[in-house]
């Protein structure tokens, strides 16, 4: 902590320029708010290069389509996984930090100086990475398992990147302190910051563990060091792989905290259980690593039993208390707003017209529902054996970070535009339905995936005829038709993705000025509707029977589809 | 509100409603049964991924396997090349990962148990069993020893589902499952 105070300090003396935002009263630091607009259009930037390389890839395993040859198909697919999952998401959460600390918390952004150096690291570490990829000779897919061998610079743009986004969550601690030294706020933290403080913790061990890999790794690639061993390799690199979906999940889960208390003025139904809730996050992941390696030789089923269950069961807890207090922060508000009748007619009349809820809501729902759900059958020690390497995986993953993560981000971009950038949203009614074709393409191409998976289909896969095979093998009928259907998804899900894309660029450069008086969607913040929703504390808190059978709904879901899926093993072969 | 700090100070003395205490412990509850069921299956259920497993250099798994072939082989799958094994029921039987080709084509007897010993001599590949769909990741220099007991005839295919290279998509291979009194090829 003592070199990031002095850090801090350092900078103490530049001058600070805060405008005072209309919507919210908040100060905003214009050092802040350069920083996070440079992230995000960044992040903006990789999301559509990403994207695109996700859609060829579909339709590449679309069989009636079949569109790159394969030596572009292994290409563009380790484009993508590197664009979407490293770039796109990482770029983003640092404008997430930046905004979570200066902003929410009315200070001055530590460093920005160092806040722009850590920013051109990961630009160029980014640039780096694509050109390798580009030039041919890293098509090793983003997981770069050895002793398969990208080019050098292919893993040092990975390392540079790491560094630049290490330093992102340097300047966001020392916001922090600096926040508390100044008093600029009062008492805690908000939740929305811890649950960014979350992030940013998990994002310290991860790149700690990504540095231990790559950097032998990259040194191996120029010759410096001989061997490196797959197994160990890939219990660090899962390290780094695993406790990143952490990050994002800590970061998502507060998006929604913070949307529902923007947009509906909602309040955490209890802090002590949601903050407890992103703890258990904090305390749980490190060894999660494991459920990569459920098939691996040479790992005992002790340590993979403990470890997935040990790190995952006890964060799945946190993920399923947030699943519980995020609807129910939502109900309570809308009741308190006086939509009281039947369970659900919150739920009804709540803003879906509203991108960044609709958005926000259904990410909740399907990154529960598909990728929290198919997260844990697929992390079951003898379960996996059905599903290693299957497209499955890719299906699950789908389910929580686009589905989930992506979406989310998505939709508290509409809320970023204006109140940050200080921007109309422009076509709104494109805005409109983007959450909607965004999300049934993401939950139909997991879906749809997850199917092609339990019929056997391999990820990362050109040709699923096997055609080229000296030893053919023929999959079922079931398995191209769910590759179709997954490539159809995927077109709903590009075209929500494109039409993302130019709501916010167009927005971004040529949209009008936010009016303070008419902005195109309410935001309640300092409305009086937000001062009625109550008191802090779940024992003040309205019946809640909507969320409860929300709950009990997944509850029976998850139930089931765990069970069915011992059901499923114990029909293959017997194995011992 | 979410984005600004707690109302109440001392947020962590608040008292907590009974609807989330009753969620959080059913959620707790669920993954101690979850927790439980993994254990559970490796003292009941009959598919359990073998712990066995050994360090070895490529060249010596190789050697072993060209053995194992020499020994038993009854036949060439097609026009391939491919040896056709069929090893005594219950033996040690080998497959090798490489670029790409699952090799040799194993013919074993259905309802009889055999330990596989399964290793790659270049890159990672990985051991899909279809259409079971039984998935292992193999990784050179580690030899892993399972024991497989196929449970109906019929011809099995065998895809690579760990990317290996450019030829990812043409690697796959055979096991063939017969019924117990089948002659061997040839005879
Ligand atoms: C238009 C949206 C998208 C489509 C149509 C799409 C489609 C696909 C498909 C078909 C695969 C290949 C599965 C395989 O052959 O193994 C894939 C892989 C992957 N996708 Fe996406 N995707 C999209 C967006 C995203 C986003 C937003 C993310 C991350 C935030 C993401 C992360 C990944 C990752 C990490 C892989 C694995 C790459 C690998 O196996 O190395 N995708 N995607
Ligand atoms: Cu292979
Ligand atoms: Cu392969």
């Amino acid at each position: 902590m003592t070199t990031i105070e002095a850090a801090g300090r350092a900078v103490a003396a530049r001058n600070v320029e805060f405008r005072t935002c209309p919507f919210t009263g908040l100060k905003v630091d214009l050092a802040a708010q350069r920083l996070i607009y440079a992230n995000a259009v960044a992040a903006v930037i990789f999301l559509a290069v990403g994207g695109l390389f996700g859609f060829l890839v579909a339709l590449t395993r679309w069989p009636a389509v079949h569109l790159l040859p394969a030596e572009w198909f292994y290409l563009v697919l380790t484009g993508h996984g590197a664009n979407v999952l490293l770039f796109w998401i990482i770029f983003f959460e640092i404008a997430v930090l930046y905004f979570a600390s200066a902003v929410l918390l009315n200070s001055r952004l530590a460093a920005p100086k160092f806040a722009w150096l850590g920013f051109i690291l990961m630009v160029v570490g980014a640039v780096m990475t694509n050109v390798a990829v580009f030039q041919g000779d890293s098509t090793v897919m983003f997981t770069s398992y050895p002793p398969m061998k990208a080019a050098w610079h292919f893993y040092l743009g990975l390392i540079l990147f790491a560094v630049g986004a290490l330093v992102g969550c340097a300047i966001f601690f020392a916001t922090l302190v600096i926040a508390k030294d100044e008093g600029t706020y009062q008492g805690s933290i908000p939740l929305v910051t811890f649950g960014a403080l979350t992030a940013a913790i998990i994002a310290v061990f991860t790149i700690a563990a990504g540095a231990i890999i790559l950097v032998p790794t990259f040194l191996w690639s120029v010759g410096l060091i001989s061997h490196i061993d797959p197994l160990m390799y890939k219990v660090v690199w899962w390290a780094m792989g695993h406790s990143s979906q952490q990050i994002n999940v800590s970061a998502h889960v507060a998006i929604w905290y913070a949307i529902a208390a923007i947009v509906i003025g909602a309040q955490p139904l209890s802090e002590k259980v949601s903050r407890t809730a992103f703890f258990l996050y904090i305390l749980f992941l490190q060894l999660a690593s494991a459920h990569h390696l459920l098939v691996e030789p040479g790992i005992s089923s002790e340590w993979k039993i403990f470890n997935t269950s040990y790190a995952m069961y006890l964060a799945v807890l946190g993920s399923m208390i947030h699943g519980l207090t995020v609807p129910g922060a939502i109900e309570a508000a809308q009741r308190r707003n006086g939509f009281t009748k039947g369970a659900f007619e919150w739920l009804r009349k709540a803003p879906w017209g509203n991108p960044a809820f609709s958005g926000m809501f259904l990410s909740l729902v399907m990154f529960g529902f598909i990728g929290g759900i198919s997260g844990v059958v697929l992390g079951t020690e003898q379960i996996n054996i059905l599903m290693h390497n299957t497209i499955y995986v890719p299906g699950h993953f789908h389910g929580t970070v686009v589905a989930g993560t992506t979406l989310a981000f998505m939709a508290v971009t509409y809320l970023v535009v204006p109140l940050i950038f200080q921007r109309q949203i422009v076509f709104p009614g494109l805005a409109k339905i983007q959450p909607y074709l965004f999300g049934i393409g993401a939950a139909g191409i997991s879906l749809f995936m997850m199917g092609a998976g339990t019929l056997g289909v391999p990820r990362r896969h050109w040709d699923l005829t096997l055609a080229e095979a000296p030893i053919p093998y023929e999959f079922s009928a079931g398995a191209f038709l769910m590759m179709g259907l997954n490539g159809l998804f995927a077109t709903l899900a590009a075209l929500g993705g494109i039409i993302y894309v130019v709501v916010v660029v167009a927005s971004v450069f040529f949209g009008k000025k936010v009016d303070s008086t008419k902005p195109v969607w309410q935001f309640p913040v300092t409305s009086t509707a937000a001062a009625n929703v109550g008191k802090y504390g779940s024992h003040g808190t309205v019946k809640l029977p909507g969320t409860i059978i929300l709950v009990a709904v997944f509850f029976v879901a998850f139930m089931l589809y765990y069970y069915v899926n011992w059901k499923y093993l114990s029909a293959v072969w017997p194995l011992r | 509100m979410a984005v600004t700090p707690p109302a109440q100070r001392i947020w962590w003395k608040e008292p907590v409603e009974r609807v989330e205490l009753v969620w959080t412990a059913l959620a707790f509850l669920w993954g101690v049964a979850m927790f439980a069921t993994m254990i559970i299956w490796h003292i009941v259920g009959q598919q359990n991924l073998a712990n066995e497993a050994y360090r070895i250099q490529p060249e010596r798994f190789m050697e072993r396997t060209e053995a194992f072939v020499e020994k038993y082989k009854v036949g060439e799958q097609g026009d391939t090349g491919v040896p056709v094994v069929r090893p005594p029921a219950g033996s040690d039987v080998y497959m090798l990962g490489r670029l790409w080709e699952w090799w040799p084509v194993l013919e074993l007897e259905k309802g009889q148990s055999y330990r596989l010993h399964l290793s790659s001599v270049d890159w990672q590949h990985g051991f899909s069993l279809q259409p079971v769909n039984i998935n292992i990741q193999v990784h050179p220099g580690y030899e892993h020893v399972l024991t497989i007991t196929p449970d109906q005839a019929g011809e099995y295919g065998i895809v690579c589902n760990e990317f290996c290279g450019i030829g990812h998509h043409t690697m796959a291979g055979k096991i063939i499952v017969v019924d117990r009194n089948t002659p061997k090829r040839g005879q």
